[in-house]
């Protein structure tokens, strides 16, 4: 008898941990979004919306700073992006980035070498300026991704140098690196088949960023047609390409298939909701910024920062999101910087194509 | 002292090992290997008695060929994890063995660019072929219809459809679905997205109504024969030769509850019929995807099938940015 207890005693406690496993623990609550009856709703977990309650309050900003006054290039040697706000706002400007990147890393000299600010000797400063040139670039010409409500440093940084995202992991990507046995007899995995926290731990292919967001393949893959017409080049894995993408997208934005496309027609726009046209121009706006700013700073860093393929550090939806459907839940920040709403320099590059400081900027350096 | 149950029971007649009856070709006889052994477990869940088994040259032929694919498949999966055995297990829900690129078409890819799929494919097919074979004879063996082989065959039907006829029709071994557990799941998932919405096709419907009809069958039918236990009702063979008060108290308690009720064998045609059209219905609605049609949702737009909604957000802003004359950047 009583190894028939012991018997369902263990059948009962594996049947919760089967459970257990299958589920979030509820209560999960359900929003309508759509019309009633499509199945449209977005499903959130109170308890991990607390969490992220933390994560997207905004901080308090600096008191706005004069403009009057000497400008910051007459008086700081090697301002090249913001020299001509007034040293009150440079200074406010650049204690506020202490803040927002590097609070917990050194402050102002995780950038700046503490004897002599105004060298490029750390390449930390020679990214952060690509990444001013970056964040007014943004702002000025990708309205219709983020609109008025624009981005500052902490869009995506948050006190942290190399962002994070919502559970404290890496919030930007490399390209993938050689898998187990490269050129071997046995093993091809085609970019799939592990459970990659890119895709949520799903085996859909788990690096769909090279593809997508670096270069421009096409995510569409549903035919427009109700019978074949021509051959199509996109087929079923090309479509887990483009799920894997999508499954990061949801997964960065906190919300389901749903807050964009009605599920039972995934191409169609006119049954889309507004959602996935801010999203189109999501992923064009990653994908120029990954092309423009952060795939070309490949030389400027240490090899540590660079990928297995020895590629720079790029974004995606996570960068900015970190699990909210909104950046710090659509609070903008930009409004109390408007020297970050548009560019201030002519958008070149201020770094030499080798990544190393320009001959002219070790004069510079000197001469302090 | 133990009691019978009809859900759970622990009750098992133990009776002496049954080598079966002899048969009339002295090699089937021969060729049913192993001496019977007794297992309590087994006895939990059916006849307690393991052995002999018969597998004869078919099967021999057919567990040969079946473990050249398992042990490809296997083998591939160990080096994806780098001969990890720890990970092996922890990622083995996750691993597969891929079909080739879109790009090889019906060729022949190298080996470890989805070859070895086709490789796989080729013996586990010949195996699941032969086992067919073997089932068939087995039944005829034994003086049965062949009724099993041919439901079987229903199942064999499906993944055919799923792994050979359909990527001949369109040309290319990428359609087919990869080896492995969660990756043909979402291969399952992008294959109906690619074709606009699996669940708008008819045949898919039928199949969904088939299966589930088949659960519903199969509880109804074992839930009616455990209820009438106690007067004999699990005994059929007896029930159907001299029907007792078990079967006219099953046929009565369904004609009273709904008006009508299956007999003792018509309940048996029923859940064949319903389990068989599953995978058969199911592989027309797969072989016409991609081949005949393109996009289920559009077709089912263009025979009335799928309602429209109202509009919830201004249609003026549900433009496709990409047919925008100067999309911005």
């Amino acid at each position: 008898m009583k190894i028939q207890r012991f018997v369902r005693l263990g059948l009962v406690a594996g049947a919760v941990m089967l459970l257990a496993g299958c589920w979030e623990r509820p209560p999960v609550e359900m929003v309508q979004h759509g019309y009633r009856g499509t199945g449209m709703a977005q499903v959130y977990n109170p308890r991990t919306l607390v969490k992220q309650q933390d994560l997207n309050k905004v901080p308090v900003a600096l008191p706005a700073a004069p403009a009057e006054g000497p400008k910051a290039k007459e008086i700081y040697k090697n301002v090249q992006v913001l020299g001509d706000l007034s040293v009150a706002q440079f200074t406010r400007l650049m204690a506020s980035m202490a803040t927002w990147v590097s609070p917990n890393d050194g402050g102002c000299v995780y950038c700046h070498n503490p004897a002599n600010f105004a060298e490029d000797s750390k390449y930390t400063k020679v990214v952060a300026r690509r990444m001013l040139q970056m964040t007014q670039y943004i702002n000025a010409n990708w309205q219709q991704h983020v609109a008025e409500t624009g981005v500052t440093c902490y869009t995506c940084h948050r006190g942290h140098p190399k962002p994070q995202d919502q559970n404290g992991q890496m919030a930007y990507w490399y390209a993938a690196g050689d898998p187990a046995h490269k050129g071997g007899m046995l093993g091809w995995r085609d970019g799939q088949n592990e459970p990659a926290y890119s895709v949520g731990a799903a085996s859909l292919p788990n690096e769909p960023f090279s593809r997508f967001l670096l270069g421009d393949s096409n995510i569409r893959v549903q035919s427009q047609h109700a019978l074949p017409m021509a051959k199509s080049t996109q087929d079923i894995k090309a479509t887990e390409w483009t799920y894997g993408l999508m499954i990061h997208m949801s997964k960065s934005l906190g919300v389901n298939c749903d807050y964009c496309h009605n599920s039972r027609a995934f191409s169609s726009w006119p049954q889309s909701a507004p959602q996935r046209v801010t999203a189109w121009y999501g992923i064009r706006m990653v994908r120029n910024l990954n092309n423009e700013f952060l795939d070309p700073l490949k030389p400027v860093y240490d090899a540590d920062d660079l990928g297995p393929k020895g590629d720079a550090p790029k974004l995606f939806c996570a960068t900015c999101h970190k699990g909210a459907y909104k950046p710090l839940y659509g609070q903008s920040m930009l409004k109390d910087f408007p020297e970050l709403s548009k560019p201030s320099t002519d958008g070149k590059p201020l770094y030499p194509a080798e990544g190393k400081p320009a001959a002219e900027e070790q004069k510079v350096a000197a001469a302090q | 002292m133990a009691e019978y149950q009809n859900i759970f029971t622990q009750v098992q007649a133990h009776a002496p090992s049954y080598p079966g009856v002899p048969l009339a070709r002295d090699r089937d006889t021969r060729e049913r290997i192993g001496t019977p052994i007794h297992v309590k477990l087994a006895g939990w869940f059916g006849n307690a008695q393991i052995g002999p088994i018969y597998l004869g040259f078919l099967g021999v032929a057919s567990v040969f060929f079946f473990l050249i694919g398992f042990t490809t498949i296997g083998f591939n999966m160990l080096v994806q994890v780098d001969y990890d055995p720890i990970q092996f297990i922890r990622q083995l829900f996750w691993l597969a063995l891929e079909p080739p690129k879109p790009e090889y078409g019906l060729k022949l890819a190298p080996l470890n660019e989805g070859g070895w799929w086709n490789f796989a494919g080729f013996f586990i097919t010949v195996s699941i072929l032969l086992w067919w074979l073997r089932m068939y004879r087995r039944a005829r063996a034994l003086g049965m219809g062949t009724h099993v082989p041919w439901a079987f065959a229903a199942a064999i039907w499906l993944y055919l459809v799923l792994g050979l006829f359909r990527p001949l029709l369109l040309g290319s071994w990428s359609e087919a679905p990869p080896f492995g557990v969660f990756p043909h799941l979402d291969w399952t998932a992008a294959f109906s997205i690619r074709y606009g919405n699996l669940f708008y096709n008819p045949f898919h419907m039928l199949s969904i109504a088939f299966l589930y009809g088949s659960a519903l069958l199969f509880a109804m039918h074992g839930a009616t024969i455990l209820a009438v236990s106690r007067y004999g009702g699990e005994r059929e063979i007896e029930q159907i030769v001299d029907r007792g008060t078990a079967s006219e108290r099953a046929a009565l308690f369904w004609r009273w509850t709904m008006g009508f009720n299956a007999t003792m064998e018509s309940v048996h045609r029923w859940a064949w019929w319903f389990a068989v059209l599953t995978c058969i219905t199911g592989g027309i609605g797969i072989l016409l995807t991609g081949t005949v049609v393109d996009n289920w949702y559009l077709w089912a737009v263009k025979h009335h099938v799928a309602p429209a909604y109202p509009d919830v957000w201004d249609p003026a802003k549900l433009v496709d940015p990409a047919t925008l004359s100067a999309p911005a950047n």
